[in-house]
């Protein structure tokens, strides 16, 4: 074998470990299974939006407008007569619709008088993540299609009105329903950005925090075992409960400071971003985080980071050196990104029930939904899940000291070794 | 009382037996060694006895604790210097003892960390930090550090490993003086004539078992060797 056939080889040895290609498949299989996720939306957007009608107007326009709607979208409920608004409601609600339409008894004759008709459109929002916020915005191109069908009409019928009519003859009169709330004169879209500029921070931080202090974790762990410390560490006078405690604590001190700067600059970031849509208050409807929001919000932080830091020291235990950090780092990025993203895509209530149920098992998961959970004052759900973890954080302290009273920090599992010697025999027979 | 006592020591990992069935006593200010080739075992016993370890069978006894019952009383009195062992690379020769002596007595914290920095003689370099320190001066640090704590037995693995004939003499020198304060010393090591120079007792390693103990001088008149090292070869030989 030429020289450079032998190096060749040997790298590819060296390289082809389960370590190398493991995070490349699992990165590959979650984004094959959010790329499907996303082409099931996409396709749901292809099929006719489900609304309701309530046409109170029977002239000419709000014929055009009715007419419209029929084609362009599946009808579940149709009346004439506004009173029937909460059956109307009741109906969409049921078929999963996106909203109701009332067309007023004016509509016509306003758009005649040289103003915009009013066209009244009750959302019913069924989630607060970005692929939410598609079902809508097909209705929202269906109210565009009526606007340019009866700007066609008022043009062809040569009716003489103020051209900024023509060009706009309705006016939307918008009412959101969300979580048995009543957000009046928002869209969905607009409450979405105004919940995502609320909520999106603390997953953002949460991910960036349990990955920094996570591998701070895992980097202590490993250089004690690189520099031959820990040996030295084992043999003083020191409870093993201390040194997994006093890690896990100092860990978290860094994260907390790191999560506090974050916070002052993302804060900034996201109250710029709240002026630029419009500088709506969610306040005004009466979603504000209070002062028990704030103090949950922080024991939530402060266990799942506990949580994180726990099973970092787990994972450390396995390291071996300072390469193995980045191996050993992957799970934890994993369990941080799935979370921030299924959070940021879509409502936990709307996901399939085993991918919530995964959410729900990933302890990070909590802390990013606490803060949606807790402006809409489900505090069942945040208080079950602080509990989940705190009991996550305690399992995994305690296996974290198990193994610290073991020879396994020391020698490793020799379980493994023996499997992977029965396993090497096997290849080369 | 004797400051160690092993019997039918046994110590697998997995399906390794590592040491099979050793027996070994110490007595109190002794200078005790282990000597044998690589994988003979040496370590695994530095190990069981520095309450690293868990052993599969038998018993092991320091200064009358015992090592599956009373881990954290002996930790109290044993110091323990691995080979190739390391410091904190951020922290300063100075900031490293007291670390160390922190998790011991508060009211001998000063003295403890002040005699390290004498055993250890690294002068001004004391406040440098450790990753800038040779492989000679982390050496004499860790050194400082096992025998600062006055330990009643200190166990040291290899403690001359990789040092020169000066900073090696320098040690040797104060392995004899500490021993003679009345610590307790159980060291392994590959040079034979560092063991017969400090060493009052050994015990040759080889397979797990202990093939031979005695007083150095005793196993070379029984052997008809010059020096240990002769002692050793006939004896893994026979």
């Amino acid at each position: 074998m030429s020289a450079l056939g032998n190096i060749i080889k040997k790298e590819i040895r060296e390289l082809l470990t389960p370590a190398t290609f493991l995070p490349v498949v699992i990165i590959a299989i979650i984004f094959g299974s959010l790329g499907s996720s996303i082409q099931g939306v996409q396709e749901g957007a292809k099929e006719k939006p489900i609304v309701g009608l309530i046409n109170e107007d029977n002239s000419t326009l709000s014929a055009v407008a009715a007419d419209v709607i029929n084609k362009s979208a599946k009808v579940v409920f149709n009346s004439t007569s506004e009173s029937d608004k909460q059956l109307g409601l009741d109906a969409v609600k049921k078929e999963k619709g996106i909203a109701l339409i009332v067309i007023p008894n004016n509509f016509t004759e306003e758009i005649l008088n040289n103003r915009s008709g009013p066209l009244e459109v009750y959302w019913i929002m069924q989630g607060a993540g970005l692929m939410d916020s598609i079902s809508s915005s097909v209705v929202e191109y269906l109210i565009t299609n009526i606007n340019t069908n009866i700007s066609t009409e008022l043009i062809q019928r040569d009716i003489s009105i103020n051209a900024t009519v023509v060009l706009s003859p309705t006016q939307r009169v918008e009412t959101t329903y969300f979580k048995d709330r009543e957000f009046k004169g928002l869209s969905p879209n607009t409450l979405n950005g105004m919940l995502s500029s609320q909520s999106l921070i603390v997953p953002i931080i949460m991910m960036l925090i349990i990955m920094m202090a996570g591998s701070i974790v895992i980097t202590s762990m490993a250089l004690e075992k690189e520099n031959k410390t820990l040996e030295t560490l084992l043999t003083l006078p020191v409870k093993r409960t201390s040194i997994v405690t006093g890690k896990i604590i100092a860990a978290a001190i860094i994260g907390l400071v790191l999560a506090v700067i974050y916070m002052i600059g993302m804060g900034y970031y996201f109250q710029g971003l709240q002026i630029s849509q419009g500088g709506v208050d969610l306040a005004d409807y009466g979603l504000a985080l209070k002062s028990q929001d704030f103090l949950l919000m922080g024991v939530s932080l402060f266990v799942t980071l506990i949580a994180a830091l726990s099973l970092c020291m787990l994972l450390g235990t396995f390291a071996k050196n300072y390469k193995s950090i980045q191996t050993l780092t992957f799970p934890i990025a994993m369990f941080a990104l799935i979370p921030m993203f299924i959070t940021m895509f879509t409502d936990f209530d709307n996901l399939p029930l085993g991918l919530k149920g995964l959410v729900f098992a990933i302890p990070f998961s909590h802390t990013m939904m606490a803060p949606k959970a807790l402006l809409f004052g489900d505090y069942l759900f945040v208080i079950s899940g602080i509990a989940y973890v705190a009991i996550f954080a305690i399992v995994m302290i305690i296996i974290v000291v198990w193994i610290f009273k073991t020879d396994r920090l020391l020698v490793g599992s020799t379980r493994m070794k023996k499997l992977k010697g029965q396993f090497l025999k096997i290849k080369k027979f | 009382m004797f400051a160690i006592e092993v019997k039918n020591l046994v110590k697998h990992y997995g399906s390794i037996e590592a040491v099979k069935g050793i027996s070994f006593d110490v007595k109190e200010g002794e200078i005790f060694g282990l000597i044998g080739p690589n994988g003979a075992g040496k370590t695994t016993v530095l190990r069981v006895v520095s309450t690293l370890l868990k052993i599969n069978s038998g018993s092991v006894k320091i200064m009358n604790y015992d090592m599956e019952k009373e881990a954290d009383k002996i930790r109290k009195i044993i110091s323990y210097l691995p080979e190739d062992a390391g410091a904190y690379k951020n922290l300063t020769g100075r900031a490293y003892l007291q670390f160390i002596a922190n998790f011991f007595d508060p009211t001998q914290n000063k003295q403890m960390v002040q005699q390290g920095i004498e055993i250890a003689e690294l002068g001004e370099r004391i406040d440098d930090r450790v990753d800038t320190y040779s492989k000679g001066m982390m050496r004499r640090l860790l050194v400082g550090r096992a025998l600062m704590t006055n330990p009643k037995l200190a166990v040291l693995d290899e403690p001359t490993s990789g040092l020169d004939v000066i900073n090696s003499q320098e040690i040797r020198k104060l392995i004899k003086e500490t021993a003679k304060k009345g610590t307790t010393i159980l060291l392994s090591s590959h040079n034979m004539l560092e063991v017969e120079y400090l060493c009052e007792r050994i015990a040759l390693i080889a397979g797990g078992k202990i093939v031979e103990e005695g007083r150095p001088k005793t196993l070379m008149d029984k052997y008809d060797a010059d020096n240990v090292e002769e002692v050793f070869m006939r004896v893994v030989h026979q």
